[in-house]
């Protein structure tokens, strides 16, 4: 560790693992809700487990961005952080309105969650992925801006690298977008179309932005290959998202009472998408065939390429599977949409948090690299975790062509509930895989118990 | 990517390249924001509908549900339900809930009042009539 100040970033890390856990024991329980529909019921309803399911998700991702931040920041401007203090005071402050978030969307009904905590004053809540309370969103601000206050006035006092800008306008625009969140009109249509502009321009548009610099900054500390280079190719990919993802956005204004342009406008430009992801796979692979030293950590070489390969299998191919507007009059709202979700999230950003928390935890922890015990462990829990995520994707995929054909595509469609039925050995199939790549995260986790102070070669 | 295309090069390209497509997005919102009112069934917009979506978002709906297709896959599409089911039918539903049938999905019972009921019956009605452009395919969601 460069700069004392990075420490910060560990808290952040460790909260982000153990959220990453919450989140998958709850998938597991609405993947069991999905064939057993009274699992858990009523202590459980699927309602409010997949809250907390994507809530967590976001969270972990967010604290693990955080993290990131906090870490590579000082290292990239050649300066020790503004403020440690204030960091770890928006640690314990975004930690503690997380927890009880999620335990008032255990405890008590949602109806009662949204009357007591103001959604009477401004109503933002029970729309997908932005179901938190009034006084949580106001929170998420509140810790994005002392966050962002923290790490710009860092970077005012220090060097300006293209990797620490592009990973400062990710994280702006995270925070600039987020306020769309307050706008929820009663007319449908805009409620919609402004919804997206929290959840479509966070995922494929800024959040790409902090993809990319992570991802650079790996690459240029494990390959050794020259920064010019390098951020060279963090520019062309993030200009290749930005170009498809932004008139991307019309992908998901196909059905929703919007002008039928968009579906001309949608398909061609998200069509396009894959490309960023495409060139971000070959950059990878590239740096590190290039590379001018062997960084002892090849764990974190492996999470590296492995974003590569599956960002762009999840976020590239399995989005343009549905994408084209002819494919998605059919496929909307289906287990495709699922299949895709899943593995675009784990492939792009649960990956590249992981790439970044395996070069730098064993650095704040005062080593190089981890012991090859250690290191052997995390990359069984990386094959054991990517692996199952291929098969959960691939199985819900065949459930969601079955999905269609039943439902939608045959001369005979079929109620939803009917086909459902049809399909629920795809749900057992995945509910199996979705064991496995728990079996992969615990693994993951004893990897950081696996000792051995071996290898502290250089950094 | 070598020789003569530097990083400067790349960066300029990522800033004229991102602010024209942004530019160009917002004035399709423009446009967007002019031909939604033609498409969007607000002359309907009444207080009970307003009323209505609020029961929907207070009791986290789209946590189950998709509607036009954007929620969850849980269980069925309710943005054409009013079509598929009818007022009555889906009000009984909502109050019959939960069927507690072994091993069948449950939706919990909300306690709704019947004045919240005919208010989301209303949004469901609304929501029904909105131009989706002939989404979803057929009656089934």
């Amino acid at each position: 560790m460069q700069y004392s100040s990075q420490s910060v970033a560990k808290p952040y890390f460790i909260a982000a693992i153990g959220l990453f856990l919450g989140q998958v024991l709850f998938g597991l329980i609405m993947g069991l809700q999905y064939v057993i529909g009274d699992f858990l019921f009523p202590a459980i309803p699927f309602n409010v487990a997949r809250m907390v399911h994507t809530n967590l998700l976001i969270v972990w991702l967010l604290f693990g961005f955080m993290g990131a931040a906090y870490y590579m920041i000082p290292e990239e401007t050649e300066t020790e952080l503004y403020s440690p203090k204030l960091a770890i005071a928006m640690f314990w402050v975004f930690l503690v309105a997380g927890a009880a978030t999620i335990l008032g969307y255990l405890l008590v009904p949602y109806a009662t969650l949204a009357h007591l905590t103001g959604n009477d004053i401004l109503e933002t809540m029970g729309r997908e992925f932005l179901e938190q309370p009034l006084i949580t969103k106001v929170g998420i601000v509140v810790v994005a801006l002392v966050f962002l206050f923290n790490l710009t006035m860092t970077m005012l006092k220090g060097r300006k690298t293209s990797i620490s800008l592009v990973l400062m306008m990710g994280l702006w625009g995270l925070a600039v977008f987020f306020l769309f969140s307050f706008y929820n009109p009663s007319n449908l249509v805009l409620d919609k179309y402004f919804w997206w502009w929290v959840v479509h321009l966070w995922v494929e548009g800024v959040w790409e932005l902090i993809l990319g610099s992570l991802l650079a900054f790996v690459l240029i500390k494990v390959t050794g290959v020259d920064r010019e280079v390098i951020e060279k190719w963090l520019y062309v990919i993030i200009t290749l998202t930005l170009v498809t993802g932004i008139i991307g956005t019309g992908h998901h204004y196909f059905w929703i009472g919007t002008p039928e342009y968009w579906q001309w406008w949608g398909s061609v430009f998200s069509a396009l998408e894959p490309i960023p992801f495409f060139a971000m796979t070959v950059f990878a692979f590239n740096m590190v065939n290039r590379r001018r030293r062997e960084h002892p950590n090849k764990a974190a070489t492996l999470w590296a390429l492995g974003t590569g390969v599956m960002s762009f299998l999840g976020a590239g191919v399995w989005g343009f599977l549905h994408t084209l507007a002819p494919v998605n009059y059919y496929t909307h709202g289906t287990q495709i949409t699922a299949a895709h979700g899943h593995m675009a999230f784990y492939g792009a950003y649960a990956m590249v948090v992981l790439t970044i928390i395996s070069y730098a935890m064993p650095i704040l922890r005062g080593r190089a690299a981890n012991s090859e015990r250690s290191q052997v462990l995390e990359m069984w829990a990386f094959w054991l975790m990517t692996v199952a995520m291929v098969f959960i994707t691939l199985f819900l995929t065949a459930a969601g062509i079955l999905q269609v054909w039943l439902q939608r595509y045959s001369s005979t469609p079929i109620p939803f509930m009917a086909a459902q039925d049809q399909i629920s050995i795809f749900y057992w199939l995945r509910e199996g895989t979705g064991v496995m790549f728990l079996i992969g995260l615990l693994l993951y986790i004893v990897s950081f118990f696996v000792g051995g102070n071996e290898k502290a070669k250089a950094a | 990517m070598s020789g003569t295309f530097t990083k400067s090069m790349a960066r300029n390209i990522f800033y004229g390249g991102t602010v024209f497509f942004a530019l160009l997005f917002l004035a399709l919102t423009f446009d967007s924001m002019q031909t939604i009112p033609k498409r969007d069934n607000h002359a309907n917009l009444t207080p009970a509908v307003v009323a209505g979506k609020k029961v929907w978002e207070t009791n986290n709906c789209i946590g189950c549900h998709t509607l036009m297709g954007e929620g969850a896959y849980f269980a069925p599409e309710l943005g054409n339900v009013y079509k598929r089911r009818g007022p009555e039918f889906i009000k009984a539903w909502i109050q019959s809930q939960p069927t507690g049938a072994p091993g069948r999905r449950q939706m919990p019972n909300f306690h709704l009042t019947e004045q919240q009921l005919n208010d989301l019956v209303e949004f469901l009605k609304y929501s029904s009539e909105i131009n989706t452009a002939n989404w979803p395919p057929n009656i089934e969601g």
